[in-house]
C-alpha cells in the first residue's frame, strides 16, 4: 500500500489508467442480458404471429408494444455491436491513423443504423 | 517504438498455427467471428426496416433478394451466428458469475453452444417455412 504509486484519490475513483474504469465491461454485459431476452422475443413473435408478408408485418408493427420492443432491440443491439467491434479494432489494428479511422467508423455506422432503424419503425408504426 | 529496430526483434508470443485446436479455444474464436458477422446482420435487418417503411413494393423487392438462394444462404449463416453468439454469450455470463470454469464443464458447455448455434438456426428456418 505504501509502495503504491497511485494516489489515494485515484484509488477512490477507481477509474484506472484509461479513465473509464469498468464501464465498457459492464455496458457489454448489461446489453447482453437484455439482448438475450429481446432477440428471441423478436424472432419468435414475428415467426409465430405473422406470415412474413408486408400486410402482416405492418399490422404487427402497428402495435405499440411490438414497435417499442423492435426499437429497443435495434438500439441495444447496435450499442452492444459497437462495444464488441471496438475491442476487435483495438486488438488487431495497431497503426494509430488506421485505428482512429476504424474507431470513428465504428462510432458513425452504429449511430447511423440506429437512427435509420428507429425512424423506419416510427414511420411504419404511424402509418399502420 | 514501432519503427525501432531493436524493439522489432523482440520475441513474439506463439500465434494460432502452433496450438492444437481444442473446443474452448474454438468457441472463443467463433464468438468473436460471429460477432463481427452480426455487424452485417444488423445492416441487413436495418435495411429490412427501411424497406418496410418504404412500402409494399420495396418490401417485396427486398424479401425477393433475401429469399433468393444466395440470400437464404447468407440469412442461414447469420441466423446460425446469432444463435451461437447468444448461446456462447450466456456461457460467458455464467463465467462472469464465477461458475463453470472446470475444464470438463467448459469443454462440455463449449460443445453445447456449437450444437445450439446449428440447431437454433435449423429451428428458426423450420418455423419460417412452416408458418
Amino acid at each position: 500500500m505504501s509502495n503504491s504509486l497511485r494516489t489515494p484519490l485515484s484509488r477512490a475513483r477507481g477509474l484506472g489508467s484509461a479513465k473509464h474504469g469498468v464501464s465498457h465491461f459492464i455496458h457489454q454485459r448489461v446489453t447482453a442480458i437484455f439482448l438475450a431476452l429481446l432477440l428471441p422475443w423478436f424472432a419468435l413473435s414475428l415467426l409465430l404471429s405473422t406470415d412474413g408478408s408486408f400486410d402482416a408485418i405492418q399490422h404487427w408493427m402497428g402495435h405499440p408494444f411490438n414497435a417499442a420492443g423492435t426499437a429497443l432491440l435495434a438500439l441495444t443491439g447496435l450499442y452492444h455491436m459497437r462495444l464488441g467491434m471496438q475491442v476487435v479494432i483495438e486488438d488487431y489494428i495497431t497503426t494509430p491513423l488506421a485505428r482512429t479511422l476504424c474507431l470513428l467508423a465504428n462510432t458513425a455506422i452504429p449511430a447511423l443504423l440506429a437512427l435509420v432503424a428507429v425512424l423506419s419503425i416510427a414511420k411504419v408504426f404511424v402509418g399502420a | 517504438m514501432a519503427g525501432s529496430h531493436s524493439q522489432d526483434k523482440r520475441p513474439l508470443s506463439p500465434h494460432l498455427q502452433v496450438w492444437r485446436w481444442h473446443v474452448t479455444m474454438a468457441t472463443s474464436i467463433f464468438h468473436r467471428a460471429a460477432g463481427v458477422g452480426l455487424y452485417i446482420g444488423a445492416a441487413i435487418l436495418t435495411g429490412w426496416l427501411v424497406a418496410l417503411a418504404s412500402g409494399p413494393l420495396s418490401y417485396d423487392g427486398y424479401m425477393g433478394v433475401l429469399t433468393s438462394p444466395l440470400g437464404l444462404l447468407v440469412l442461414f449463416a447469420i441466423t446460425a451466428a446469432a444463435c451461437y453468439h447468444l448461446a456462447n454469450g450466456i456461457r460467458h455470463l455464467v463465467w462472469d458469475a464465477g461458475k463453470g470454469f472446470e475444464p470438463k464443464v467448459a469443454t462440455a458447455s463449449g460443445w453445447a453452444t456449437i450444437v445450439a448455434g446449428g440447431l437454433g438456426a435449423i429451428i428458426v428456418f423450420a418455423l419460417a417455412f412452416l408458418f
